[in-house]
């Protein structure tokens, strides 16, 4: 399937991720490449087969519910590009 | 006398013990290696301070006689293991500077089992890559070479700087990962073991995560028995990994008996793929005519799905990964671009944090996952994937191991194949069916190219059974009596 440079615009910014303008048509030629050579899936009949989201055949544990961690909150911070008070900072989003 | 750098980690185990050298000599010849590899760009940071420390516990150790499995034995760490208080950047910009104020549980059982750290490895960047080019910090290059021909090749990928690290003496043994083929391919490119277990096997609680449901760490080696000894180090069950099976870790080394007697191997019919170089198609006749001599019969299976496992893998693997990622924002660790509002900020530091293949696979990624065509290709691969390992229990009915190529060529060089992402996915065609459906496998080095470079073989099992890939994989150790060794050697001379 061929993607347009609007399509890939669109998932850019669902990826949060910013192209420059001149990426985009180079782009789109590469990722519907890879899309069309991925499109030979359809040639198989896959009707009533069960989807695997993993091969992992187990249920998942159960434990005891509660406290094991915590009390670091200067651990945590130590990798923050920016912190105040014991937070972290980000651009203001609500005005 | 050989030199220090040279020994297996079986032989410098039994040196260490009967005192013939101390853990901090051993680690001394390790550390000047690692110095003297620095051209080809193996290790994004060196720990000699962290190694030395650790040698000297463990001299002190040896000497009261409480020698662990690993204790005093160099390693390296694929930089996508968390390390606590040292640099961890899964070879990505946006992670430059991030010090995990933990440690990842693989790498907390080495040390636990007294092995001492030389530093951390260069890898594509996130494990995204089968060639250690796409890592933010430069590529990697093999210390082999070509016959007659000086130009740098890959040493594979993802686990590149690991692989080549250990193959140019400049590491006992390292730490791998591997989502599609990610040790199991540079170990052949690279001319070492390579083992990647059953998914489940070890814990991924601290592996910077790639493809959840497929990532899988394992140990890289110069010998099979290195492998074994290793993998019973980083096994076992690990409440912090949901996914990590509750099951008791065998004695690897114990399994390595020599022979094969009343087993059946597989050989299956799809892995004849175009294009496949006829060397290789001759030194997989050759393992096979190994195996028969060892006691085991070749049976022919069928893994009919063999040709949708790549397409399947890069809707799945891409689309873990977009999510995955999502983490790297600017807001807790890691690279931070300003912009005007949360929105900017997010978008200007992944721009700037990812590199172009990381990027690509996102994209792929929040593409097949996005409204409308979630169910053309997400669950389509999904169920594709059920099929890959309906083919994989069919066939071991009839045998107890598969052997096939690991590779469908030897090392390129870097740049080849740079322009062509497809070209570049063909080469886990052997490899990526194996991380689809769960299964260990292990890669050996079984023989030269005509040009004089390594070819692996690959031993796949049932799940969990570790224990008949390695004995399969030392069969054909034995057999192949692979000696050699790559242009480039970091280790001092004997």
């Amino acid at each position: 399937m061929a993607l347009d440079k609007a399509t890939v615009a669109r998932i850019a910014t669902l990826a949060r991720i910013k192209v420059p303008e001149s990426d985009l048509e180079p782009l789109a030629k590469e990722l519907s490449g890879i899309l069309t050579w991925i499109e030979q899936l359809r040639e198989v009949d896959t009707a009533g087969v069960e989807p695997m989201a993993s091969v992992a055949e187990m249920t998942l544990p159960m434990r005891e519910d509660r406290v094991i961690d915590g009390n670091c909150r200067d651990k945590i911070l130590s990798n923050a590009p920016q912190q105040a008070h014991g937070f972290f900072l980000v651009p203001k989003v609500v005005e | 006398m050989t030199a220090l750098t040279d020994l297996t980690i079986v032989e410098a185990r039994d040196g260490l013990r009967s005192k013939e050298f101390s853990a901090g000599e051993l680690t001394e010849a390790h550390i000047a290696a690692v110095e003297r590899a620095r051209p080809l760009n193996l290790y994004l940071k060196e720990t000699p301070e962290r190694a030395r420390d650790m040698a000297a516990g463990a001299d002190a150790r040896l000497a009261r006689g409480e020698g662990r499995s690993l204790e005093g034995v160099p390693l390296a760490i694929k930089d996508l293991f968390c390390t606590e208080g040292v640099e961890t950047t899964a070879a990505s910009r946006i992670l430059e500077g991030f010090k995990p104020p933990y440690e990842s549980t693989v790498t907390a059982n080495l040390w636990a089992a007294g092995a001492v750290m030389l530093g951390k490895t260069n890898l594509d960047e996130f494990a995204m890559g089968s060639s250690t080019t796409t890592s933010g910090f430069g590529p990697s290059e093999n210390p082999w070479r070509r016959r007659g021909d000086n130009r740098p090749l890959v040493p594979g990928g993802s686990s590149g700087g690991s692989s080549a690290a250990v193959a140019a003496r400049a590491a006992m043994g390292a730490t791998g990962t591997d989502t599609g083929g990610s040790i199991r391919q540079p170990a052949g490119f690279s001319g070492i073991v390579g083992l990647k277990p059953t998914y489940g096997r070890c814990s991924r609680w601290g592996i910077v995560a790639f493809a959840s449901s497929l990532d899988q760490a394992g140990p890289m080696t110069r010998t099979v028995r290195d492998a074994a000894i290793m993998l019973g180090a980083m096994a076992g069950h690990d409440p912090k990994d949901s996914t990590s099976a509750p099951l008791a870790v065998p004695d690897y080394e114990a399994a390595l008996t020599g022979e094969l007697k009343g087993l059946k191997v597989g050989i299956p019919r799809e892995y004849r793929v175009d294009g496949m170089a006829a060397e290789i198609e001759q030194l997989w006749q050759q393992g096979v005519a190994w195996v028969k001599a060892a006691g085991a019969s070749p049976v022919e299976i069928s893994l009919p799905m063999t040709k949708y496992a790549l397409p399947a893998y890069y809707i799945i693997a891409p689309a873990e990964a977009s999510s995955n990622l999502a983490r790297y924002d600017g807001v807790r660790f890691g690279l931070r671009v300003p912009g005007e509002s949360l929105d900017e900020m997010y978008e200007a530091t992944r721009a700037a944090g990812f590199g172009t293949e990381v990027r690509r696979r996102i994209l792929i990624g929040t593409y097949v996952l996005s409204a409308g065509y979630y169910d053309a290709y997400y669950l389509k691969a999904q169920q594709l994937r059920t099929l890959i390992a309906r083919d994989f229990s069919n066939a071991f009915k009839s045998c107890d191991f598969i052997l096939a190529p690991t590779a469908p060529s030897a090392a390129f060089a870097i740049g080849e194949k740079a322009d062509d992402p497809v070209a570049m996915y063909l080469n886990d065609v052997f490899t990526v069916p194996v991380n689809l459906a769960g299964l260990p496998g292990i890669s050996v080095p079984a023989g030269l190219s005509s040009d004089g470079l390594p070819l692996g073989l690959q031993v796949i099992g049932r799940a969990f059974d570790e224990a008949m890939v390695l004995r399969a994989g030392d069969v054909i150790e034995r057999a192949a009596g692979f000696t050699h060794k790559p242009a480039f050697i970091a280790g001092g001379a004997g």
